[in-house]
């Protein structure tokens, strides 16, 4: 139908006076620039550090910088040759932590959701209260538990933090997934005769499983960048790739452009996990506006 | 196949609120189909989900085929329920959504899937859409898959809650007949609920008209619409609605448009026993016959609608300035600002108390 109209109708963006066009326009001109600018000034370290890990240590240090060199791949030859205890410590505390971050969450959010327990405000204010203290405040006793249960320098303090730190969040996360899912069609799932197992495996994960991916990739996150805990606790047995950034540093000469190329890996794999899982974090952090 | 039985069933949400459903006695027979109608609020619908198990009773007990199930969880009350919303699962084929009760309850797969196929075929559903997604349905589909994961289970009773109201006018319509053709063929007890007076009339074998949490009758149509127990259901049943107002009585019957209307002994009776000076009088708009210019009702024509085969008159009558619609064939209505008159049969007319709007009859 808008076909026909068209076809015969003078646009209506012809007919728009010129000084409200000139208006709308720079005003739009405006607004893009603007976003532009702050685009880049977020974006502009990033593409420093990445632009500085091909740089041979010696351009690295000039300013201002320069732009223009001939790159080597030196620095990230350097960087893979003693990333492998790093790497594969992260893999598995931030693996580990957010698979058990998920089993235990998925019931927790059950219970303060869809068949809320008793004091369910209080247990979810509990939940979200732990994220208030500082994590340093509790360093202290966390570092004399470690060591007195063995658990020091071993993944299983990462693992167990890592899981004790994303759960709060996740929980909240996942909870707020289940509140979507219709009110009916877990009455229907009742009535089919399906029990709280069935209930949650065959009606409501596949509902929500867009929220699970987003809450998934945001534990991963979150695990893979820590840096206090792992600083703290561990040493060489179980150090992670924000550790591996820090022994990059040497104690003498320079190292701006070895640095620049562990960190340009070190942020691979998020930037990697984050682009796969755009789609589903998109859907999963909007759940409610689609239905 | 077993009857349902509420027996004094209430419920109450909040403490000190007015109970959504007060003290409800109602039988529905093996096989009938049972709709209850209400304007949103009437409890209706929490009625329809204290039988599901889905809402615990504050009182009284709910029977199914004479055993008390109030407190049988949903799931072994051989019941099967039809939402508002259909409530399919989206991640589950159509095939799967109609066959997760059986699969709930250890039925084989070959057999799980003879019954889902022989339900799809009874509701029409091409083979195709088995293997569909609920998503990837029309909104009619959607219905019938709706319809075909109660009928699979072949349970004892049915539960419908508004199952039509998310269709369009004429699907409306269709699906109306089908599933009340269904019914009968299946012969299953089914308990049906809507706000729409038309649906609860042409599809019930029995009408429970509710209001307020209160059953305020339940008949056949044909009863409800020609006796109505009170001014409520007389107001309710019937599109148009009936025309009521409050008149004075006088010497022999009730004044309206300046004239007298004679009204039958026994109402005259119960109104002076009552020691009433006005009653409601109820008049539906097919009783008020236009009379060329000789009818004792006068008034002037303020409106027509066209239906096609009859026109609805809003008439504003002479004296006393109030609205009726009436009903007239639709081929030469009267122009809007014609005056008009009408005649009444004194039969035709109903009475009700002004304060408890309960019918006055002898």
């Amino acid at each position: 139908m808008t076909a026909t109209a068209t076809a015969t109708a003078v646009p209506v963006r012809d007919r728009e006076p010129a000084g409200l066009r000139v208006r709308r326009m720079s005003g739009q001109v405006g607004w893009g620039v603007l976003a532009w600018v702050v685009g880049i000034a977020f974006f502009l370290p990033v593409l420093w550090m990445v632009l500085t890990a091909f740089k041979p240590e010696s351009a690295a240090q000039t300013w201002p910088p320069k732009f223009v060199f001939s790159p080597t791949l030196a620095q990230f030859r350097l960087v893979f040759s003693g990333w492998g205890p790093y790497v594969t410590h992260s893999l598995i505390a931030t693996t580990v932590s957010t698979v058990l971050v998920l089993l235990l969450g998925v019931p927790a959010a059950y219970a303060l959701s869809v068949h809320p327990v008793p004091h369910w405000r209080d247990g979810l204010f509990f939940f979200i209260s732990t994220k208030m203290l500082p994590i340093v405040a509790a360093i202290g006793p966390l570092y004399v538990i470690a060591l007195k249960t063995h658990l020091l320098d071993s993944i299983w303090v990462l693992i167990i933090l890592y899981t004790a730190m994303n759960l709060p969040l996740a929980i909240w996360l996942i909870r707020s997934f289940m509140l979507e899912v219709p009110k009916e069609m877990l009455e229907a799932a009742e009535l089919d005769g399906a029990g709280r197992i069935r209930e949650i495996g065959e009606v409501i994960l596949p509902v929500i499983s867009p929220g699970l991916v987003s809450t998934a990739l945001i534990c991963v996150i979150f695990a893979w960048n820590e840096l206090f805990l792992a600083l703290n606790l561990t040493v060489t047995n179980a150090a992670t790739m924000p550790m591996f950034l820090i022994s990059s540093v040497p104690q003498e000469g320079l190292y701006l452009a070895h640095l620049s190329a562990a960190a340009t890996v070190a942020s691979v794999p998020v930037i990697l996990v984050g682009w796969i899982a755009q789609r589903s974090l998109v859907r999963g952090l909007s759940m409610g506006a689609i239905k | 196949m077993a009857n349902v039985k509420f027996v004094s069933a209430s419920r109450v949400y909040a403490k000190g609120a007015p109970p959504a459903v007060d003290a409800l006695d109602l039988d529905v027979k093996d096989g009938e189909f049972m709709v209850l109608v209400g304007p949103s609020g009437s409890g209706k619908t929490t009625a329809l989900r204290m039988l599901a198990g889905l809402e615990p009773l504050d009182g009284g007990r709910v029977e199914i085929g004479e055993k008390d199930v109030t407190f049988v969880p949903p799931k072994d009350r051989d019941i099967a329920m039809v939402f508002q919303n259909y409530a399919l699962y989206p991640s589950k084929t159509v095939a799967e959504n109609m066959g997760f009760a059986l699969k709930m309850q250890g039925v084989h797969k070959d057999e799980r899937a003879r019954r889902v196929r022989e339900a799809a075929r009874l509701l029409d559903l091409d083979d195709k859409l088995l293997e569909r997604k609920p998503k990837a349905l029309s909104g009619g589909q959607r219905q019938r898959v709706a319809m075909g994961r109660a009928i699979v289970r072949e349970p004892q009773v049915f539960l419908m809650d508004e199952p039509l109201s998310n269709l369009d006018a004429k699907l409306r319509v269709q699906t109306r007949s089908q599933i009340a053709e269904l019914q009968r063929r299946l012969g299953i007890t089914t308990v049906y609920v809507t706000h729409d007076q038309v649906e609860a009339m042409t599809m019930g074998n029995r009408v429970a008209v509710l209001a307020g949490g209160h059953l305020q009758q339940c008949d056949t149509p044909r009863q409800l619409y020609d006796n109505p127990v009170n001014q409520f259901v007389a107001g309710f049943i019937g599109s148009p609605a009936m025309n009521l107002q409050t008149v004075p009585l006088t010497e022999g019957g009730a004044r309206l448009a300046g004239t007298t209307l004679p009204l039958p002994t026994a109402v005259r009776t119960a109104a002076s026993q009552a020691g009433l000076r006005e009653i409601v009088l109820g008049i539906r708009p097919e009783h008020l016959h236009l009379a060329n210019g000789s009818g004792p009702v006068a008034g002037d024509v303020m409106l027509v609608e066209e239906l096609g085969a009859d026109a609805l008159l809003h008439v504003r009558l002479a004296e006393d300035h109030n609205l009726v619609v009436a009903r007239t064939e639709g081929r030469k209505p009267p122009a809007p600002g014609q005056q008009v008159t009408f005649n009444v049969q004194p039969d035709d007319v109903f009475a009700f108390h002004p304060e408890t709007g309960a019918r006055l009859v002898g």
